[in-house]
């Protein structure tokens, strides 16, 4: 190692190690392919890559900390800031580990549920978008990124509708949702669902035969199933191993189990059939939107569920009832008292499980609040899953899991 | 009598307590003949002392002996399939029983079932890794010992994951303030300046809601800027907001409301 002093500087980047001709090379955290401030220490036997050390926290915030000084309502829009490429996701995965422990998931109206389940779908493909969007820029495909981001514009138009927000949605709240759909919603939504096909076949046309695509994508970061297994990876990483597992079928939460559409796994275990299964997760997403629709239209009106012990009740009410207003005024200033008791409510974000654990003390703040956050295990098997690779596949690798720092550091 | 708190918890406190409110318990149901659990629980409980288990919120619990943690994290992948550790972490129970309680969040692809292992570890104690059952825990048991100083042995690199190698105190420990603690506002002005520098910067503002009203620039109040140190009991003078280039920037133009154009539908 470095023998640093004020006459040889500690450099950064580099580290030549005398006796084995292995070079250490710093990777981030300012860097372009980093998807955010990651860090990678790498030792380098000539161009392959023989150990890998991920090094994280540069964009910690203290999220758990937060939402343990925080009562529930107030910490649902600080969970737009973990993975932001998909903010209706933390929101959602928020409200229902509440509504679990509060035990009123089953009283959100199903209306609410619906225009839910809408905004998970829509934020899964403007995720995944947004994945490929970035991947195919890191291996050099520069055109894939424009279209990619062309077709993301009219799904965020769509929740720039919806909720006002582009980014930070916030639009899922405890016990439902805060608006109905506003007009000509769902036709601008058909639109967007005759449209995106075309759009899923300009990319594929762009890279499925693509010789440079499939040259640095196939065979590259082979990952196991019982690798897969041991490091918690979860979401489209694990069903790109064989294993076909997605919470959304296997434990079913909001209406998922009243609407047909296929899991897509394969077993490939490589980059390049990730991102097929990438492509056809989104064709699954764009079905489930269509099944959505005339759901919506059968569907009664009613989005906040009825639980006057936790959440406030609607604003006729407060505006016509006293006893409505008392109870609102004490549910804004001092926040809800949940049960004594545990809960990990897991579900399937765009990036794989993310769930939040919350010990309740039947406090308004939560005694104890864990994330569970698929990215942060994802990069913890970039130690295993790069060695044996050539620097060049350590972009492609980084890329390809979709992994986001909002949601590691916390 | 008054109720006990502890004085070192520096959390959030709610402002207000009815003195006759007791409240409920999460439903935990019993483990009896017939539950999908029941033979994990009889299979767990001939082999290991379980202290405790019942399913709650559709997901079972277990309690176990801290020292036989290693063996039951291993019994429950091998033999009982629980083949993903989602999560592990601790709670902290300090002030109430001097420990912490720590989970095992668990995943049975097969069947999927999710069950949680639970033990409690005293204060100062260790405990074992189960890195070598699996591998993510090996980050899990860094950002455990990260934020409450748990250390895990056998573990292959205990080492802080989130915070800096060079921070000190365990930040989600209750007796941790929000805004951090004496350490944490010199640490970036020791980093950057120089311990001898403290005097001349002073300490970091840790409050990101607090606003200064003698601040030397005045962010806080664009127009009515100030020097530092200055006095505004007089009223506050304006400053003139210019722009940075006098004739517009080079290339930019502005845009004109009248040559703009309002769209009546999007896209």
């Amino acid at each position: 190692m470095q023998q640093v002093n004020r006459l040889s500087p500690f450099f950064e980047n580099l580290v030549f190690e005398r006796s084995d001709n292995h070079m250490i090379v710093n990777f981030g955290p300012q860097h372009p392919s980093a998807h955010g401030q990651l860090r990678l220490i790498l030792e380098l036997a000539g161009e392959m890559v023989v150990k890998a050390h991920p090094d994280i926290g540069y964009l910690h915030r203290g999220m758990e900390k937060m939402g343990e000084n925080m009562i529930y309502n107030e910490f649902l829009p600080t969970t737009d800031r973990m993975d932001y490429i998909a903010a209706s996701a933390n929101n959602y995965a928020f409200a229902l580990a509440v509504e679990r422990l509060l035990g009123i998931e089953d009283k959100v109206p199903r209306r609410a549920k619906i225009i839910r389940m809408m905004l998970l779908e829509l934020n899964r493909i403007i995720s995944h978008l947004f994945w490929l969007a970035t991947h195919a820029l890191d291996v050099g495909a520069m055109s894939v990124f424009l279209y990619c981001f062309r077709e993301r514009e009219f799904a965020m138009d769509l929740m720039e509708d919806y909720c006002g927000a582009r980014l930070t949605h916030s639009a899922v709240r405890i016990g439902g949702v805060p608006l109905d759909l506003p007009e000509g919603w769902l036709e601008s939504l058909s639109k967007f669902l005759d449209h995106m096909p075309e759009g899923i076949a300009d990319y594929e046309g762009l890279l499925d035969q693509n010789r440079i695509w499939k040259m640095r994508l196939e065979d590259v970061g082979n990952l196991t199933p019982e690798m897969a297994k041991s490091w918690g990876v979860s979401g489209p990483t694990l069903r790109g191993s064989g294993i076909k597992y997605d919470i959304r079928k296997e434990e079913p939460y909001e209406l998922y189990d009243e609407v047909e559409f296929d899991i897509p796994f394969c077993d490939a275990r490589d980059s390049y059939g990730r991102y097929k299964l990438y492509m056809q997760e989104m064709r699954e997403s764009l079905k489930i939107l269509a099944q959505l629709i005339p759901m919506y239209k059968e569907s009664e009106h009613g989005l906040m569920a009825h639980a006057p012990k936790y959440l406030s009740a609607t604003k006729e009410d407060m505006m016509t009832q006293n006893y409505s207003l008392m109870q609102h005024f004490v549910l804004v200033t001092q926040g809800m008292r949940p049960p004594v008791g545990e809960v990990y409510a897991p579900t399937e974000s765009p990036k794989g499980e993310l769930g939040f654990f919350i010990r309740s003390e039947g406090e308004p703040y939560a005694y104890r609040l864990k994330i569970r956050a698929p990215s942060f295990f994802h990069t913890g098997l970039l130690t295993d899953l790069l060695p044996g690779h050539y620097l060049a596949d350590v972009v492609t690798i980084i890329g390809n899991l979709n992994i986001v720092f909002g949601e590691i550091d916390r | 009598m008054r109720e006990y708190r502890p004085k070192k918890d520096v959390q959030k406190k709610s402002y207000y307590r009815d003195r006759f409110y007791v409240a409920p318990q999460v439903p935990r149901e019993k483990i009896e003949e017939g539950s999908r659990f029941f033979d994990d629980v009889k299979s767990l409980g001939s082999k290991f002392e379980v202290k405790d288990s019942y399913v709650e919120i559709n997901q079972l619990v277990v309690i176990v002996e801290s020292s036989s943690i290693f063996e039951v994290i291993g019994y429950m992948k091998n033999s009982l399939s629980y083949d993903i550790l989602n999560e592990m972490s601790a709670i902290d129970y300090v002030a109430k029983c001097g420990g912490f309680e720590i989970f095992y969040q668990m995943l049975s692809l097969s069947t999927t079932k999710r069950a949680r292992i639970k033990c409690f570890l005293k204060e100062g104690e260790a405990i074992e890794s189960v890195s070598s059952h699996f591998r993510c825990a090996d980050w899990s048991e860094r950002e455990m010992y990260d934020m409450f100083g748990i250390r895990a042995n056998n573990h292959p690199y205990m080492k802080r994951i989130l915070m800096p190698d060079d921070w000190e105190g365990h930040p989600l420990l209750k007796t941790y303030p929000l805004q951090g603690d004496e350490f944490a506002q010199w640490y970036e002005v020791d980093k950057i300046f120089g311990k001898e520098y403290r005097e001349v910067v002073g300490p970091e503002n840790r409050d990101g809601a607090m606003i200064d009203r003698y601040d030397t620039k005045r962010f806080s109040r664009i127009g009515h800027e100030v020097e530092y140190g200055a006095s505004i009991d007089l009223g506050e003078p304006d400053t003139n907001l210019k722009y940075q280039e006098e004739k517009g920037v080079f290339l930019i133009k502005k845009l004109k409301p009248e040559i703009s154009k309002e769209l009546e539908k999007r896209k």
